[in-house]
């Protein structure tokens, strides 16, 4: 356990500057780690880049500041437009002036995960012979990305947060960073997320990392001199992974039966059905903004995250050394980190003597409901992040 | 203002003291209990009533009396406060086992259905009392467990739980001990293991 307190240690002497190539938004910023990123897999990455972007002013106590925690296929374009996409930011209902994360009180900061394909280090990022690291990339956990967000804060001069946020996979890195960086954040908002990943969550994972290996332009990760890659493969791990995000009630309400674009079956294997057609739209939607290698390193990190796993085996040491507030939101038809999960770490946090507020929130959307309008969840963000901590 | 019943909690509660409110609805006795510099935490069932208490900066659980004080402490805070709760749990009896086990003293506060008011409607009427302490017809009251004054000292009696304290309202007004099982609406009893 040693080794592992080692690395939870601040990285010292990092400079930062802003990297005026990169293809992305002019809100965001690249921060060049001078260190090597220590990692749970026993190795360090060198040359580390993190993507970042920043809205509103950070007070001259640099104690005004919340970090957003992106999830599995996010980035740090929180407000603002995709780059490649155009769309608008994934947040935006929940982010900005007057909004419940209220970018004209607080200093909020989203950073793209390590591991991805949007700016930060990834799989697709040249390694030191200048050919993209592929397969050769260490595999990452949720806390190598968390070591990244904190050499970041480092970076930025904060001390400690207002508060950490995160929905799904940003929920498990704000219950990292205020387990492993406890004196890093003064509140941790979780959404929609889990203290661990379950059998049922790896299984859909591993259905999606097997469609892409089995893709033949996968060539063993090495396809980036090959056109888009694996794109199939890739497809179809967003299919299975965009059903585990929505509800079966909201299935059939949005599609039900209903066929795509005709009046009867065809007696095919066309997209008779409004769902097929809508998956495989998504699924090929993905490919256009994602890289495949960063899916598989990505969703494995989520599969190794058990935070009790890293503290001996009990979910309530993880928080030992923590002091800060807690809120943890689920929602009634997500079935991919369903209540129970969140009540898991609940009740860890009360033996732990911490802070800790809990809702679960009726909502149709499923897991996805987190990003969708649950006006609900706008007033529980709201009045936890508004509030700057009591019962001292 | 408070609540009779949760004024009576509030005024008796040591400044300063780690409290749990089980059942907190809204949180009006928690944001008292605050401004005595307590450390509160709160569970209350009802998702918008968390909703609210949230928005207030207290922290508060949703969960059930009945399934989810198992999961604290044992004597983990220095009051646990069940207002006008416990006639709506499945197990009275072993949600007061719970409190004392996590809180060192409980404060317990219910409707006192040997008022003389319920009395006259049982007797006269012959129908289950509708007053403004219990203003729910039979058929949609959350009230399941209805409990008089001398039904609950006698509960209390026999699982070896000492009465520290007894409060008995009319109204906002106390009335004493002696006929609280006819004139009081609302009781509040502290108690500790003895």
């Amino acid at each position: 356990m040693a080794r592992m307190i080692d690395r939870s240690a601040p990285l010292p002497h990092l400079h930062f500057h802003i990297m005026s190539t990169m293809p992305i938004t002019d809100a965001a910023q690249v921060l060049h780690l001078a260190q090597p990123l220590p990692l749970d897999g026993g190795q360090s990455l060198a040359d580390v880049r993190i993507a970042y972007e920043t809205h509103g002013t950070l007070n001259a106590a640099k104690d005004n500041a919340i970090l957003i925690c992106h999830a599995l296929t996010g980035d740090h374009h929180v407000v603002s437009n995709h780059p490649r996409t155009g769309k608008p930011g994934w947040w935006v209902r929940m982010v900005g002036p007057g909004k419940p994360i209220d970018t004209d009180r607080f200093f909020v900061i989203c950073a793209n995960v390590i591991g991805s394909c949007m700016g930060s280090t990834g799989p697709a990022s040249p390694a030191a012979d200048g050919r993209p690291w592929g397969m050769r990339f260490p595999v990452i956990t949720i806390r190598d990305m968390v070591r990244g967000h904190v050499a970041l804060l480092d970076a930025l001069g904060i001390d400690s947060l207002h508060a950490v946020v995160g929905g799904s996979m940003g929920g498990m890195q704000a219950l990292s960073l205020a387990a492993n960086f406890a004196e890093r954040t003064r509140a941790a908002l979780v959404i929609a997320s889990t203290a661990r990943h379950s059998a049922q969550n790896i299984a859909f994972h591993e259905v999606g990392r097997q469609a892409i290996m089995a893709d033949p332009q996968w060539r063993d990760g090495d396809y980036y001199a090959h056109g888009k890659g694996p794109e199939k493969g890739l497809s179809v791990a967003r299919m299975a992974a965009h059903i585990t995000y929505l509800s079966e009630a909201g299935l059939t309400e949005k599609f039900g039966r209903r066929l795509q674009d005709r009046e009867e079956k065809t007696f095919g294997f066309d997209a008779d059905f409004q769902i097929e057609s809508y998956l495989r739209y998504q699924g090929l939607a993905f490919t256009d903004r994602f890289d495949a290698n960063s899916y598989l390193y990505i969703t494995r990190a989520m599969d190794y995250f058990d935070l009790a796993e890293e503290h001996g085996g009990l979910l309530a040491n993880a928080f030992a050394g923590s002091q800060a507030r807690f809120c943890l939101v689920s929602f009634d038809t997500d079935w991919l980190y369903p209540t129970a999960d969140s009540r898991n770490v609940v009740h860890a946090l009360n033996a732990a003597g911490l802070p800790v507020s809990f809702v679960e929130l009726s909502a149709p959307f499923g897991h996805d409901s987190f990003l969708l309008d649950v006006p609900a969840l706008d007033r529980v963000v709201e009045g936890f992040l508004g509030e700057s901590g009591q019962n001292a | 203002m408070l609540r009779p019943d949760l004024a009576v909690i509030a005024a008796h509660v040591a400044p300063g003291s780690r409290v749990l409110d089980v059942g907190c609805g809204d949180g009006t006795l928690m944001q008292a209990l605050r401004d005595k510099r307590c450390d509160t935490r709160g569970m209350e069932i009802d998702a918008e009533n968390v909703g609210i208490c949230v928005g207030k900066g207290l922290s508060v659980i949703q969960g059930d009396a009945d399934s989810d004080l198992a999961f604290y402490p044992d004597q983990s805070v220095d009051y646990a406060i069940l207002s006008q709760t416990l006639q709506t749990t499945m197990r009275p009896d072993l949600v007061l086992d719970e409190l004392l086990r996590i809180g060192r003293r409980a404060f317990v506060s219910f409707p006192n259905f040997a008022h003389w008011r319920v009395r006259l409607s049982l007797l006269w009427r012959g129908r289950m009392p509708v007053t403004r302490l219990l203003p729910v017809a039979w058929y949609e009251t959350p009230n399941i467990h209805h409990l008089t004054v001398g039904d609950f000292r006698e509960l209390v009696r026999s699982r070896g739980i000492r009465a520290e304290g007894a409060w008995f309202l009319s109204g906002d007004r106390q009335c004493s001990a002696a006929a609280a099982n006819f004139r009081a609406e609302h009781a509040v009893f502290l108690l500790s293991r003895e």
